[in-house]
């Protein structure tokens, strides 16, 4: 094991900790964005007309196309200089996968909206409820309920994804060890070995929950 | 919009030296998915518990673990823990992705595998057949129609995926429209506007071939999807570039 240091191992662990703390971050607060703004595109693809949603089709199409990295240079080096506000990185990045990710939820709550029997709808009418009442009372509760793992996934998806805002200087925890090791010129091997263990260790137990959701609400 | 243009043109050239290696990482990375996929995807089908725990391991260990972080492991560390260095950080990258996204592919072969009829199973049974003539004049056949469909969305993904290289320094499209942009910050709208454009461009391009096998493969199975249904891309609802 002469690969193995341990002294730097446990020098590593607690700063690879902290810049999990910024992943854990980023990954709640882009999953938050992702699940609000999906159902918003959703939304707005069941109700408004033909000429919005064409075209609101082709932008989510094209986001979906393009890798989050290239969306975060063009963000964070295109839109950002031209806001006139100060933003920091790991708010353009959170944006971005936020952003990134609604585009896939926005397909899982079509689904989950189209799956509602027929009958529901016809209920609300018999029951001549408003828009409001019908959508949050009745459509929204049963289409959610039965796409929550499929959302949960993305957000697994997510959480995986966040490293990539080190490209633009955000101290996540894969950046922390890139730079403690750029500063010894050593320990590769016990920095990326501890940060997959610590990703391992977060999602697969996630991803075992989805499943078992999966299997509990029967789809 | 002039200016526009002039930087266009002379940011072209550079970011396409950085299109074909994502073109080098997408394909080959694919190819050595695909063969993951089945490897993994068949032995999960084995009786042998010693065989279906290794691949079941293994998948979930590369699906569990980010891909950027087993990028890293495998530009940094490997070359130490196995005291053999790869001459070109390219093909740690294709290896990085070739095992993300095999592993991601074994469950697609996995279910495209369950979904084809026992009753096809017993037929190549009963017909005498050998292991591997079964799977490859009836099982796969059959299989691969459903399969094609998620190939062609982990094929999108791992093109995506591919950009994270830039994160391990390897000269891709996204790298080359980055150092446009440090060597000329005025360059930089064009630069990233344009691999915003060549990433959508691959994308719907290979989009468009998967769609189109997709239509063969089930043609020849007799069940011909219509011609404006594989103009549309698939629907695509999991991220997945990691």
């Amino acid at each position: 094991m002469s690969w193995w240091n341990n002294q730097a191992a446990l020098e590593l662990f607690p700063l690879l900790l902290e810049g999990f703390r910024i992943t854990l971050l980023a990954t709640l607060l882009g999953s938050l964005l992702a699940l609000t703004l999906g159902l918003v595109f959703a939304f707005i693809d069941r109700t408004a007309p033909e000429y919005i949603r064409r075209p609101l089709g082709w932008v989510l199409q094209f986001i979906r196309f393009t890798p989050p990295i290239a969306q975060l240079f063009f963000a964070y080096y295109v839109i950002r200089p031209n806001l006139g506000i100060g933003v920091d990185a790991l708010t353009v990045g959170i944006v971005v996968l936020g952003v990134h990710y609604a585009t896939y939820n926005a397909e899982i709550y079509r689904a989950g909206i189209e799956g509602v029997p027929k009958g529901q709808w016809e209920a609300v009418t018999a029951l001549s409820l408003p828009q409001g009442r019908a959508w949050f009372g009745v459509i929204l509760p049963q289409a959610i309920r039965r796409v929550l793992p499929s959302l949960g996934n993305n957000v697994i998806i997510l959480f995986k994804e966040v490293p990539v805002l080190s490209a633009i200087a955000v101290t996540e925890m894969v950046r922390v060890g890139k730079e403690y090791t750029s500063d010894h010129f050593a320990f590769y091997i016990e920095a990326f070995t501890i940060a997959g263990l610590i990703y391992l260790v977060a999602s697969y137990p996630t991803s075992l929950l989805m499943r078992k959701l999966e299997v509990r609400l029967g789809n | 919009m002039g200016d526009f243009f002039t930087t266009f043109a002379d940011a072209l050239p550079q970011l396409l030296s950085g299109i074909r290696i994502t073109l080098i990482l997408t394909a080959s990375g694919a190819v050595l998915a695909l063969v993951l996929s089945f490897l993994f995807g068949l032995m999960s089908r084995s009786r042998s518990i010693m065989v279906r725990g290794t691949s079941r391991v293994i998948v979930e260990f590369f699906r569990g673990t980010s891909l950027v972080v087993q990028l890293f492991w495998f530009v940094y560390a490997m070359p130490i823990v196995t005291g053999f260095q790869l001459d070109d950080p390219v093909y740690a990258g294709i290896i990085a992705l070739g095992l993300n996204y095999g592993a991601y592919g074994a469950e697609v072969v996995r279910g495209g595998l369950n979904a084809v009829p026992q009753a096809q199973w017993e037929a190549t049974i009963a017909l005498n057949m050998t292991p591997l003539q079964r799977l490859r004049l009836v099982i796969v056949p059959q299989a691969m129609a459903e399969m094609i469909p998620p190939f062609g969305n982990l094929l999108i993904q791992l093109l995506k995926a591919s950009s994270l290289v830039v994160l391990v320094g390897i000269a891709d499209l996204s790298f080359e429209a980055e150092k446009i942009r440090l060597t000329n910050a005025t360059e930089a709208t064009a630069a990233f506007s344009i691999s915003l454009v060549l990433y959508f461009v691959l994308a719907w391009l290979l989009n468009t071939g998967m769609r189109a096998w997709e239509g063969h493969a089930k043609a020849k199975l007799g069940r011909p999807v219509p011609r404006k249904r594989l103009l549309q891309p698939v629907r695509a609802d999991q991220g997945g570039a990691v």
